[in-house]
């Protein structure tokens, strides 16, 4: 069975649901979202407006499941929805949206975008209009497991280098623990250290936790993709895992779209609610600092600033958690302008990052977030997504900045008070 | 025979100097809006202007009118022009009765043919051959083509005359229509009102005897003089309008003090009329000094326009059917998209076959 | 056809006509709408989430911080249309006993002055926001047919309204008739247009607060 335009559009009849025709039905054509569209407003190219991404996907609503649009159709009236349309929105669905939803906050009469762009991706990629480097790294997870082809001895070894660098032993498959710990590719290959930090923070806390052996990949290429079935599959495998070693609580990585597919899409992909809970590590970092259970000692006093990564800020709903950590760690933290709940995508998330037909435009469109950053006067850049760090190191290296970048689980972790016997250690 | 009376003559034997008439012919002159020199022209030709025949037909009509025209508390010299009007018909002023009176209408068309005036005051009805009005046995439709046939020109006077008035209210059973609908070869002239403004038929009388042609019309063929205006527009209480100042009720706290009535229905602004300049009874009163809205009466249906306490704004007809029957309709239609819709959506469900990576490539 | 028998027709079976045909298709586009349904969310939400959807309902109408004033002239135009419009259709006089006829319900009306400042204010609006449409590129790029012609259903009624409270251009009782005819072309074909957003923003709205506040975000 093949990609096929049929295919595709079966699907958009499937998904579309009582919430998007509320949002076809009320846009007025203001081009508000554009403004809010950092791929609008670094290329000033309307055709990046995001209620306009939407116009095929929009059609067959209105030619499928309204009365007139169906008249108008019967009639002739009305374009039919070719493979060449979808063929031409392709760049428009994949390249120039990060599913950042930062269009949804700005829309005046509510309308949600990214809920439909979310949607508009099922029926592109069965209609075989999805971009080559995302379709590569969904099949790269389906059938290795991680979209960067890391397979399960990589990340042992990747365990076993964080159990010696942190000194703490690092627990795998442990039946009965509270919390499992998965991470992204991202992480696992770039910036590892993160797993060694929270080695040390839980042992500091006391947390009993592990890491899976067969699930230890949060990163959903499906959700980015936008194919519910093969998301199912992929988010499946942490679930089984999960409830296999009996767990509480899963811990989401430092990963944007990983958070979003196991906290808020996966019950809803694999149709029943899970036997465990799932938190954000800041999230969890937060509560221990509110518990008293996370002891730093001293601050950070570089002036740094925080990029809110959308998908654990915006869209999951992680919004202070960060800054409570960072007031903590930091003596000079600076907030850049529209930070929060509004800030700007760093333009590389929801599978633009491993799309290089969109590489172009993506380093135009981290403009943005270098003149936030600029604005701010800091030389370092805090976040808590490892693909944004890996987008904005790309971006910094385009530009030829020199400009630091951290994670803020690791910058926590540099904080942390040492235990009695280490101090005794460093200071003889 | 002594000669024919002038005009002069005759008001002179009634006691109004020539001086009074020159001031009532500057006075028609002005309210006619004719330029200065026309006073002396009126004057010079009704001075000696000779009698005039008048034909009075009255038809569906409630004598309203001719009562107001000769309702009149001192003698003017619109009155006496009206008294030196040959009235050689007319069913309520004339002292003779039956075939009498039909010999001296005919008498009088024939002797003043291609000269006469014809007046008509009420509607005329056309149904069943016209059987619902007669006079001596003849339909009004016979006797007002007859009389029209030689007639200098025709004055609809009332709104009945004009527009069909109260008879041609809904439902019209008598299929009455007006004047215009019937005489097409004839100069036409509307002076509608229930009642008209008396000055309002004299003047249009006044100034065909003296320039032997009707005044300037409106598209309603109304003269421009007396209907050139809504009531609105020259209203008293238009202040309270602009200000937003609304009697509620009557006698309520707004009523007592005079403010707008628009809310109890007047029909001031689309009505026009001379009652808010020239008011009535010689200038006392008119309705909404009086309290009460105006009825707009001198206009086309203006019993049917929707009730005289319902403003302005109202619709004219019950909404409600209309509306529930519309709102069954759009559940009727929307139910069957329901349908449509949920069985498109759960065909496209089964239609669904599970996606591989395969299947993102098109082969 | 005269001017009274042409009032006299807008404000009997017009009127009719315009509110069935109104009616009929806003029922028709309801069902419509709901009839595609929404699936339940089992994902565990955040605490108050149940407030999200009303939130953001109401909040939606304020100008957002970063976006009004990345945008300002198209913040600033809508609200000054859209306050004109509310005034001038609801708080008029006339038209309060116009709605008190058809739904049994009225309420005191503003100031004629006040009336007349905002519809100046709403006409002036709508013209700048034509010239924007054709000018500004998301804008021009975005308009179709459609949209020009919910302008000018629009435009109509308040500027034939407008000229007819100041007794201008023709005799009253037909620049009543006109504007009152306006109104009911507005009426019939609104729920076929982009212009049913007056009611289904609401809908719109709450779908959007309600996903974000189950996730613990003030949308």
């Amino acid at each position: 069975m093949s990609a096929s335009l049929e295919r595709g559009l079966n699907l958009w009849r499937e998904v579309l649901d009582t919430p998007s025709a509320s949002f076809f039905m009320s846009c007025v054509h203001c081009g508000l979202c554009a403004d809010a569209c950092l791929f609008y407003t670094e290329t000033g190219d309307p055709q990046y407006t995001p209620i306009r991404k939407l116009e095929p996907f929009r059609r067959l609503w209105r030619q499928e499941y309204t009365l007139l649009g169906k008249l108008a159709a019967k009639l002739g009236l009305s374009r039919p929805l070719t493979d060449e349309t979808l063929a031409e929105w392709s760049p428009l669905i994949y390249d120039s949206c990060t599913l950042c939803g930062r269009c949804s906050l700005a829309c005046p009469v509510g309308n949600d975008l990214a809920y439909l762009i979310r949607k508009a991706r099922e029926g592109m990629a069965v209609a075989g209009h999805a971009p080559q480097g995302l379709i590569d790294a969904t099949r790269r997870t389906i059938e290795s497991g991680s979209p960067m082809g890391v397979r399960p001895a990589a990340f042992m070894t990747q365990v076993r280098k964080q159990s010696e660098a942190s000194g703490v032993s690092i627990p795998v498959d442990q039946t009965g623990a509270d919390y499992l710990v998965i991470m992204s590719s991202m992480e696992i290959i770039g910036f590892p250290e993160y797993l060694g930090a929270l080695a040390r923070i839980f042992r500091q806390a006391g947390i009993s936790w592990t890491v899976s052996s067969e699930a230890y990949e949060a990163t959903n290429s499906g959700i980015q993709i936008g194919v519910s079935d093969l998301a199912r599959e992929i988010v499946m495998r942490i679930v089984n895992a999960a409830e296999k070693l009996q767990v509480k609580t899963v811990i989401g990585p430092e990963c944007g779209h990983a958070f979003t597919a196991l906290r808020w899409e996966g019950p809803n992909l694999i149709g029943r609610p899970y036997p465990f809970a799932v938190v954000h590590v800041l999230e969890l970092l937060d509560q221990l600092r509110t518990d008293g259970k996370l002891h730093t000692t001293g601050q950070d006093d570089t002036p740094l600033t925080f990029h809110d990564p959308c998908q654990i800020v915006r869209r999951g709903g992680v919004v202070d958690p960060p800054r409570r950590l960072l007031n903590q760690v930091a003596s000079d933290f600076r907030e850049m302008e529209d930070a929060g709940v509004a800030n700007w995508c760093c333009g590389g998330g929801g599978g633009v990052g491993a799309n290089s037909r969109a590489d172009a435009l993506r380093f135009t469109a981290f403009k943005r977030k270098k003149s936030q950053w600029d604005a701010t006067g800091a030389r370092t850049l805090v976040t808590a997504c490892a693909n944004c760090r890996n987008i904005i190191e790309e971006g910094l290296e385009h530009y030829h900045l020199d400009l630091q970048v951290i994670g803020l689980t690791e910058l926590v972790a540099s904080r942390l008070t040492p235990p009695a016997n280490e101090t005794e250690t460093a200071a003889s | 025979m002594a000669p024919p009376l002038t005009f002069l003559d005759y008001i002179d034997q009634h006691g109004v100097s020539r001086r009074a008439f020159l001031k009532f012919c500057a006075a028609a002159a002005s309210s006619l809006a004719l330029p200065t020199g026309a006073a002396a022209e009126i004057a010079a030709r009704l001075g000696n202007m000779h009698r005039p025949s008048v034909i009075w037909l009255s038809f569906q009509e409630c004598t309203g009118c001719t009562e107001s025209l000769t309702r009149s508390f001192a003698p003017t010299v619109e009155n006496l022009m009206f008294n030196f009007l040959s009235l050689d018909y007319h069913h309520t002023l004339q002292a003779a009765a039956g075939t009498a009176a039909e010999a001296a209408k005919a008498t009088a068309m024939r002797e003043n043919a291609g000269r006469y005036l014809v007046v008509v005051e009420g509607a005329v009805p056309r149904r069943d051959g016209g059987v619902y009005s007669t006079i001596a046995g003849r339909t009004n439709l016979d006797t007002l083509a007859e009389a029209a046939q030689h007639a200098a020109a025709v004055i609809a006077v009332g709104s009945c005359a004009a527009f069909g008035g109260i008879p041609n209210a809904s439902p019209n059973p008598t299929g009455a229509v007006a004047v215009h609908d019937l005489v097409r070869d004839k100069p036409v002239v509307n002076v509608p009102g229930c009642p008209p403004i008396p000055v309002a038929i004299t003047g249009v009388v006044a100034h065909y005897l003296t320039f032997n042609r009707l005044p300037e019309l409106d598209h309603l063929g109304r003269p421009r003089a007396f209907y050139g205006n809504t009531i609105h527009d020259r209203c008293y209480r238009r202040p309270f309008y602009d200000q937003g100042k609304f009697a509620k009720s009557f006698d309520d706290e707004g009523a007592r003090r005079g403010w707008c009535l628009y809310e109890l229905g007047c029909k001031g602004p689309v009505t026009y009329n001379s009652c808010a300049t020239l008011k009535w009874n010689d200038g006392t009163s008119f309705p909404i000094e009086s309290g009460h809205g105006c009825l707009g009466c001198s206009e086309p249906h203006f019993w049917d326009a929707g009730g005289f306490y319902r403003p302005l704004s109202t619709p004219t007809r019950p909404v409600a059917m209309a509306a529930a029957a519309a709102v069954g309709a759009g559940a009727a239609a929307g139910a069957a998209m329901v349908l449509h819709n949920r069985r498109r959506k759960r065909r496209a469900k089964q239609d669904h076959q599970p996606a591989t990576v395969n299947d993102l490539e098109k082969k | 056809m005269d001017a009274m028998t042409f009032l006299l027709w807008t404000r009997g079976p017009g009127l009719q006509i315009a509110l069935a045909l109104f009616l009929l298709g806003f029922v028709l586009r309801l069902f419509e709408l709901f009839s595609l349904g929404r699936p339940p969310d089992l994902a565990v939400p955040r605490p108050g989430y149940r407030r999200g959807g009303w939130r953001t309902l109401a909040a939606r109408s304020l100008p957002a911080g970063t976006f009004a004033r990345q945008a300002y002239v198209t913040y600033g135009l809508s609200y000054l249309f859209h306050f004109g419009l509310f005034f001038s259709l609801l708080f008029f006089a006339p038209h309060i006993l116009l709605f008190r006829e058809i739904i049994g319900i009225s309420w005191p009306a503003l100031p004629n002055a006040w009336i007349n400042a905002w519809a100046l204010l709403a006409i002036a609006a709508l013209l700048l926001m034509l010239v924007q449409r054709l000018i500004h590129p998301v804008k021009r790029l975005l308009s179709t047919t459609h949209d020009y012609f919910a302008w000018a259903l629009t435009f109509a009624p308040l500027l034939t309204g407008y000229l007819a409270f100041q007794h201008a251009l023709l005799p009253y009782t037909w620049m009543l008739g006109i504007h009152i005819l306006s109104a009911e072309l507005l009426l019939a074909c609104l729920p076929f247009t982009k212009l049913i957003h007056f009611a289904t923003l609401f809908v719109a709205r709450w779908y959007n607060g309600d996903i974000a506040g189950r996730k613990g975000v003030a949308s």
